[in-house]
């Protein structure tokens, strides 16, 4: 079995993985590919599936329907201690009756491999934790914990490693510290990593791709500035950042711009941005590439305006400002606009108009929830 | 009136308190080296003799030792049957979980007599002689479920994370348990085998009803109270309260250690 043990990491294959617990279905046919060395992060809202699927993959629970590949071999059937797979578990599971070495070695005595201390010593130098080597998990701080459950998973060299929420417990500051450390490791090992988060700052700070996941399925999967860039469903545009969304009919359609009638307002993007250009189809924008005028902006053809509409909320959040503007007839929508002159830019109560770039915007495969066609 | 009721008052009464809880321990103790001739009522000199010289009176030796044998049977089947079935209840779904809780419950609240009369009925019924077996039989029956419970309260506070953490670091199921799980719940299974002893030491009732000619320490000392007891039983009765008190003390000073290392 030791043999099996890979050097290098190796790509993980899930096909049409289905998973039902009595009562609902956790993971509906699941297909994912992650190319060996990535850093590929699961992202979606507690109760999506993410973390079912990453125990699937653990082998701590069996797939309904499907098959799980590991560098292309089947270990759908395989138990938990037979994977060449190791899991930093959300709470970090370190063994309360054993010391810190003996928590990082313990995998290696159990495939007894040669000089397990001395290979331990050697992971909990890599989280430079080796001072603490002796001491109990419970005598250490969070963050120690979890570089010590970090530890105790890479020493195994696994061919994947999961992660769990793995920085959950940790307050702002360390959580992101504890990301730059988890993708400077990441790359130094070069192992495979697969990384459950419902934190999407998380995930696009840390992961080569990321999968949007939401009731069991996949939303969207890509690279993080692709995914944010051009959301192909309204869950992942409104859960990957924030997004103003209009719904309207497509007026206009040819082989370079779709144009929707929304409210009497005519909406442009371009059309290699517009999954749909057909009936009922939501736009998007996202809130920063949104700007507000004090007086109407001349109308021209690469920009999309809506207005004029009220000021209602201002929310300092430092680096900038966040405007929710109330359009009549048409609703709220968000602006972020940075602080780089006075702050704010505008009172509360101004009017001003909303204008984007027509090629900001965005088309969407679905529509919002409560905006589906009712036919 | 300024004068604090409060501050005699409690003082006082803890004093009266442990005075009437230690008084008959104290005698006991005091009489063990009492210079007794046949009964053991009034002080007639110090001697150590009682202490070196246990087994002067065979039936009290005789009775100890098969007290002990019925203990020790009866902790180690109801030790290892309780704590398997405490992880069972605790961590597994199954039919007539809640009718197992609940049966294992009952010998708590069934009075002793009841319980007793009950067996010896059964056993009668089984046509058993009555004797050591049915002892040790009787007795693992009523302290199992104090092993259960016990060790249930344990199982309910162990992560089951913790177990998943070992499978996925290649432990297959048996080495999961003996390195994870039973190291973890041990406080627990110790705590449960110590009472589960202590309550098969010193039981009478239900051992009254199914012991048959088999004398055992309690039975001794009932039996032996009509006529005077013999200073070898205040001997015994010492004895065992001051292992008792040892065992406790040793658990406490090791945690205290443990504690002052871990605060390091």
């Amino acid at each position: 079995m030791a043999t099996d043990f890979a050097a290098q990491g190796a790509d993980l294959e899930l096909v049409g993985i289905r998973k039902e617990f009595p009562g609902f279905v956790a993971v509906e046919n699941l297909d994912l590919k992650i190319p060996a060395g990535e850093f590929f992060a699961l992202l979606g809202p507690s109760g999506c599936g993410k973390t079912t699927t990453l125990r699937m993959i653990a082998g701590l629970e069996s797939p309904t329907q499907g098959q799980i590949l590991i560098g292309g071999k089947d270990v759908t059937d395989q138990k938990p201690h037979q994977r060449t797979v190791n899991t930093v578990f959300q709470n970090y599971a370190l063994f309360p009756h054993m010391s810190v070495l003996e928590n990082v070695a313990f995998g290696l005595r159990q495939r007894k491999v040669s000089d397990p201390v001395a290979k331990a010593q050697a992971a909990l130098d890599m989280v430079e934790l080796n001072h603490l080597a002796q001491r109990r998990p419970q005598q250490l701080s969070g963050g120690q914990q979890q570089r010590v459950a970090l530890a105790r998973a890479l020493v195994n060299r696994p061919a994947l490693l999961l992660l769990d929420e793995p920085l959950g417990a940790l307050d702002l500051k360390l959580r992101r510290q504890m990301q730059i450390e988890l993708k400077a490791i990441q790359i130094e090992v070069g192992l495979t990593f697969l990384h459950v988060t419902h934190d999407q700052e998380e995930a696009m700070d840390m992961a080569d791709t990321v999968a949007v996941m939401n009731q069991g399925r996949i939303e969207q999967m890509g690279a993080p500035e692709r995914l944010y860039d051009r959301p192909k469903t309204a869950f992942v545009a409104k859960f990957l950042g924030q997004s103003n969304i209009f719904v309207g009919e497509v007026a206009e359609a040819d082989d370079t711009k779709v144009s929707i009638s929304f409210k009497g307002h005519k909406l442009t993007a371009p059309a290699e941005r517009v999954e749909k250009s057909k009936g009922k189809v939501a736009f998007g924008v996202r809130p920063e590439k949104t700007m507000f005028h004090e007086s109407e902006p001349q109308a021209s053809s690469d920009l999309n305006i809506l207005g004029p509409g009220e000021i209602t909320d201002i929310r300092f959040t430092g680096v900038s400002n966040q405007y929710q503007i109330d359009i009549p007839e048409i609703g709220e929508v968000t602006v972020f606009a940075q602080n780089v002159g006075k702050s704010p830019v505008v009172e509360l109560g101004a009017q001003v108009w909303v204008s984007w770039r027509v090629e900001h915007g965005f088309g969407l495969a679905d529509l919002p929830t409560g905006e589906e066609d009712i036919d | 009136m300024k004068f604090s009721l409060g501050k005699y008052l409690l003082p006082t009464y803890v004093t009266l308190t442990f005075l009437f809880l230690a008084i008959p321990i104290g005698y006991t103790f005091v009489f063990s080296f009492n210079d007794s001739i046949k009964s053991n009522i009034i002080w007639r000199g110090f001697t150590l003799d009682n202490w070196l010289n246990v087994c002067g009176q065979q039936e009290v030796c005789d009775a100890f030792v098969n007290s002990i044998i019925v203990a020790v049977s009866a902790t180690l089947v109801s030790t290892v049957l309780g704590t398997m079935i405490a992880i069972a209840l605790v961590r597994y779904r199954f039919k007539f979980r809640n009718a197992t809780n609940l049966i294992l419950f009952l010998p708590l609240a069934t009075p002793e007599v009841v319980m007793g009369a009950g067996l010896a009925a059964q056993f009668l019924d089984f046509g058993w002689q009555k004797g050591l077996g049915t002892v040790i039989i009787a007795h693992t029956m009523f302290t199992l479920s104090f092993v259960v419970v016990t060790v249930k309260a344990r199982v309910a506070t162990l992560d089951p994370a913790l177990e998943e953490a070992g499978r996925d670091l290649y432990a297959n199921p048996v080495q999961v348990f003996w390195r994870i799980t039973f190291p973890l719940l041990l406080p627990g299974i110790l705590a449960a085998a110590m009472l589960a002893f202590a309550l098969s030491f010193d039981d009478f009732i239900i051992t009254q009803f199914n012991s048959g000619a088999l004398d055992t320490f309690p039975k001794f000392v009932y039996t032996a109270a009509a006529r005077g007891i013999p200073a070898e039983a205040n001997v015994i009765g010492s004895f065992v309260f001051i292992v008792a008190i040892a065992i406790v003390m040793a658990v406490q000073i090791r945690s205290s250690i443990k504690q002052r290392r871990l605060a390091k």
